[in-house]
């Protein structure tokens, strides 16, 4: 991660570091999980005050591109893939439930539902 | 946030200046650059917290302690640099290094011969050859060779050039790796606080005006141009501080928001300086 901040740039410092972070992190340049600087050394390899990493770091914690742990430092989120497939998964569980309680209400059979399936999956 | 130094309505009387009720926080972990014209009370106000000079009323408190009870358990966590050198100019480091030590519990010879080393100054070399560069650095070593906590420096920049003042800032930040430390000084040269500094105090006439984040000054202050046509006695409200130059005027705002819902494209809106904001708080003529 290399991070070059512009003096003459009309953007602060802050705004700087955190476009330039978030970018490395969209572009996989940063790993998910990946440990960023501590905002001490960060400030001190930029020649830039502490509270101004932090104040990058708080805008990307804010946004979920990074967490921190106290006594640990900050990390990049593990972009949560997980998460969104297993919300997924239920939301698809949920409906097939209820198509398959309406198709039993109408007396649809289980070959015939498969068949429906079949079609609208190719689709 | 912890707090390293606390004013408390704190009142200090000379013929002809004085310092009123000021109130100052400063937070532990951070730089804080003390800024304000001369003759402003910044001198006065570095002396009380170094129990140089006593207010005549208010509460200091320095590690949550007061100098009237603690006042060699709080100097043995300060290091200090004045802008004069102090020591005797016929001696040498080394000589004051065995002069200066045994005060210090927890002087650190190793952190001595570190910085020696790293400003890369002689030991047997008597204080009055030195240039003024080297006197500050010696001035450092003998300040930072007990670990303090708490480093406090009345204008160390003065005098130097760009070069040394660069070098001054690196090792600051260096410092600053430690969450425990916590520096504060004075300086005139604005420019080296926008870069490393956390917050600003700025005083006038004796009185603190602000304290603020450096995130913030950046934010809330804003220089504003445009056409002088612009300014009647409503809008001028907006600004806190306007200069007419010719046709067009310049201003100081604390709420640049505003001043682009109602000015819009017609004025341009810009960062503004930290030298820029102390002109004009200092009333701009």
């Amino acid at each position: 991660m290399r991070i070059l901040l512009s003096n003459s740039s009309k953007e602060p410092f802050y705004n700087q570091i955190y476009e330039q972070i978030k970018s490395f992190i969209l572009s996989d340049e940063l790993k998910d999980g990946e440990n960023l600087p501590s905002m001490r050394k960060l400030a001190h390899d930029l020649g830039v005050s502490v509270i101004t990493v932090k104040r990058a770091y708080d805008e990307l914690e804010k946004e979920s591109f990074i967490y921190s742990i106290v006594g640990k430092g900050s990390f990049v989120s593990e972009n949560n893939i997980a998460l969104i497939k297993e919300k997924k998964m239920q939301a698809v569980e949920e409906q097939l439930q209820a198509v398959v309680s309406n198709s039993k209400e109408i007396g649809i059979s289980l070959e015939e539902l498969q068949e429906m399936l079949k079609i609208f999956y190719r689709e | 946030m912890d707090k390293v130094i606390e004013f408390e309505n704190i009142s200090k009387e000379y013929s002809g200046f004085s310092i009123k009720n000021i109130d100052l926080n400063i937070n532990k972990g951070y730089i804080t650059g003390f800024v304000g014209a001369n003759g402003s009370g910044k001198s006065t106000t570095i002396k009380m917290i170094m129990n140089l000079v006593k207010p005549d009323s208010g509460e200091v408190n320095i590690f949550e302690m007061n100098h009237n009870n603690d006042e060699k358990d709080i100097k043995q966590k300060i290091g200090f640099v004045y802008d004069d050198n102090i020591y005797y100019e016929g001696l040498n480091l080394r000589d004051l290094h065995k002069i200066v030590a045994p005060a210090y519990k927890n002087w650190d010879k190793k952190a001595f011969q570190h910085y020696i080393e790293t400003f890369d100054l002689p030991l047997n070399q008597p204080i009055k050859y030195f240039s003024k560069g080297m006197r500050m650095k010696a001035s450092l070593v003998l300040a930072l060779s007990h670990n303090p906590e708490l480093l406090i420096m009345d204008e160390p920049t003065a005098g130097l050039d760009p070069v040394f003042r660069k070098e001054l800032l690196n090792i600051l930040q260096e410092i600053m790796m430690n969450e425990n430390k916590t520096i504060f000084f004075s300086t005139h040269i604005t420019s080296d606080l926008e870069k490393i500094a956390d917050y600003i105090v700025f005083i006038k006439d004796g009185e603190i005006i602000f304290n603020h984040s450096i995130n913030s000054l950046q934010n809330e202050f804003a220089l504003v141009k445009g056409d002088r046509s612009l300014i009647d006695r409503d809008t001028e409200d907006e600004f806190d501080y306007i200069n007419y130059k010719g046709e067009y005027f310049e201003a100081m705002t604390q709420n640049p928001k505003v001043i682009y819902e109602v000015f819009g494209d017609e004025v341009s809106i810009d960062n503004i300086s930290l030298e820029e904001i102390m002109y004009f708080l200092n009333g701009a003529d």
